[in-house]
């Protein structure tokens, strides 16, 4: 347990110590995650990469507090949000309605919920969409419903799984913009998984390498990039190289 | 420069949109999901002028103008319409009663594993016992009185709304009680703000069956157990029985049926709206 004053002073922060995690029992059980050791940095983005089934969401939930490590420790300061590649919303309530729900479960009051809801969803610029149901809203759309929704939840920690893998090009680049702008307001500490390098390098302070079955941490990169940062820059696309290459020689060990 | 670009973005997704159409276009869905209906009923009546002029048991089988006529005067009597509503009121009330204990059975049975395990089969087993066996039991209960018509209703209607619940707390997809669960719901306010409202598609498909327990349960009951003083559906059909009056047995099975259809239909109509509102069309 952080003691209360250390908490203040610093923003919060995530830090894994020797944490495994194996789902099931005896001969049907799958070892998901070993012996990982990492730390996100407050106020910052840690990116994790890996091929899928390395146990990336496994780490987030247990990050979030939706699964137990077997064993280590997992400390994340502060109230924990998490997106997914879905973007989850409810599709009984409107965008509004989802942003506020997630206000009320605070015990946020009727009057300022609408109010907060509708600034959150002008942070995302769906300001004149409130009123829209989720399966009115394109893809990329929905999934800045969730960021304001994962906002109004005034998370100290941020996880995303992969928030941006099923949007065109182009959506993608425009909400990298967003997520720089919405986290260098706040401070808020940001674990992005994806499992596109330079997704990863475009958007983090570090990217943590995770190796497969089961995940351990193979390598971790800091991004001495300054911001703003584009996916086609000369720096970003060379440090991805450097990530990819590690990242295949990996993959390949499993087919021999 | 990136809101702009995001706006215009915005935009090209949703000029998709198909636009809604105009009056005409409403009419001709109207008419398109009609005739087929009114087809039928003219075809039935068709079959039924043959049946009659081909003699079958010429002595009490009726003609459908005969039927329909009497049907017409029943109607302008006004004890079919105090028949009627005694029937409904019945209907709607016990509905009602079995809707509470339907969903309150179903969400603690959906939600707790243990009473799931109790009595989740029995509630199916309550669903396919005939409503008659319960008869006796409630006379004996009760005596020959509304009270034993409204608990066979309900024992009949509520195990099938507990299940409609179930099945539609068990269709929740994952990931929206992970948001919820995210956001600090918990229990009851978890059940309330996530499985309730994500179960209510799945719910009221599930409510036009129980409907249909509820108005078979009625007449079953309200055909034996007679209670003199208050017309009903069930009172008539039995004087007409006594009578021999086949016109007037066919009067009353007519509107039975019609009762049951629009009930049905309501349930339908309600249905779609809530598709249409979730975008499940
Ligand atoms: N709830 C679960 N029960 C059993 N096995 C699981 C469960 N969740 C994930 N796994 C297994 O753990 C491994 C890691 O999964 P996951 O964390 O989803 O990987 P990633 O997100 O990197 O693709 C996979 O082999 C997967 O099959
Ligand atoms: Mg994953």
């Amino acid at each position: 347990m952080p003691d209360a004053t250390a908490t203040k002073e610093t923003p919060a922060a995530v830090t894994l110590t020797g944490v495994s995690k194996t789902y099931g029992r005896g001969a049907a059980s799958v070892r998901a995650l070993d012996q990982v050791t990492l730390s996100a940095e407050p106020g910052e983005v840690t990116c994790l990469i890996g091929a899928s089934g390395c146990g990336k969401s496994t780490l987030l939930s247990l990050i979030a507090g939706l699964e137990r490590p077997t064993a280590g420790e997992v400390a994340a300061g502060g109230r924990v949000a998490l997106m997914f590649q879905e973007a989850g919303l409810f599709p009984w309530l409107t965008a509004a309605g989802n942003v506020e729900l997630a206000l009320r479960a605070r015990g946020t009051g009727r009057a300022e919920r609408k109010q907060r809801a509708a600034g959150l969803l002008e942070t995302v610029h769906l300001g004149g969409f409130g009123k829209k149901r989720p399966h009115e809203l394109s893809g990329g759309m929905r999934q800045r419903v969730a960021l304001a929704r994962a906002l109004a939840a005034d998370a100290d920690v941020l996880l995303m799984d992969e928030p941006f893998g099923a949007l065109d090009a182009m959506t993608r680049d425009l909400l990298h913009e967003e997520v720089d702008r919405i986290t260098a307001g706040r401070d808020l500490t940001v674990v992005f998984v994806t499992h596109n390098v330079r997704e990863a390098v475009r958007l983090g302070d570090q990217v943590v390498l995770l190796s497969s079955r089961p995940g351990t941490v193979l390598e971790r990169y800091e991004v001495p990039i300054e911001r703003p940062r584009r996916i086609d820059s000369a720096p970003v696309a060379e440090l991805a190289g450097t990530i990819t290459d590690r990242l295949r020689e990996e993959v390949s060990r499993h087919g021999t | 420069m990136a809101h702009d670009t995001i706006a215009g973005l915005d935009a090209l997704d949703l000029a998709a949109e198909a636009a809604p159409g105009g009056a005409g276009a409403r009419a001709g869905r109207v008419w398109n999901a009609a005739w087929p209906k009114l087809a039928a009923i003219v075809i039935f009546l068709a079959l039924w002028e043959i049946l009659y002029l081909a003699g079958w048991k010429s002595l009490i089988f009726p003609a459908p103008g005969t039927t329909l006529s009497d049907l017409g005067t029943q109607l302008s009597s006004g004890q079919l319409w105090q028949a009627i509503e005694t029937t409904l009121g019945r209907a709607l009330g016990g509905f009602a009663i079995a809707l509470v204990i339907g969903v309150v059975v179903g969400s603690l049975v959906s939600r707790i594993g243990a009473l799931r395990q109790a009595v989740g089969s029995m509630l199916t087993g309550l669903q396919t016992m005939p409503s008659v066996a319960w008869i006796p039991f409630a006379i004996i209960l009760f005596g020959s009185s509304t009270s034993t018509i409204g608990f066979v209703v309900v024992m009949a209607s509520a195990p099938s709304i507990a299940n409609a619940l179930i099945a539609g707390v068990d269709y929740t997809p994952p990931l929206l009680v992970k948001a919820g669960r995210l956001m600090g719901l918990a229990r009851l306010r978890l059940h309330w703000h996530v499985y309730l409202p994500s179960s209510l598609p799945t719910f009221v498909s599930g409510l036009k069956q129980a409907w249909a327990f509820t108005w078979h349960s009625l007449l079953t009951a309200e055909l034996v157990v007679l209670i003199p003083n208050h017309p009903s559906l069930g009172i008539l059909l039995d004087s007409d029985q006594q009578q021999a009056d086949m016109p007037s047995t066919i009067a009353v099975m007519l509107v039975i049926l019609i009762l049951g259809v629009v009930v049905d239909g309501l349930f339908g109509l309600w249905n779609r709206s809530i598709q249409r509102r979730r975008g499940l069309e």
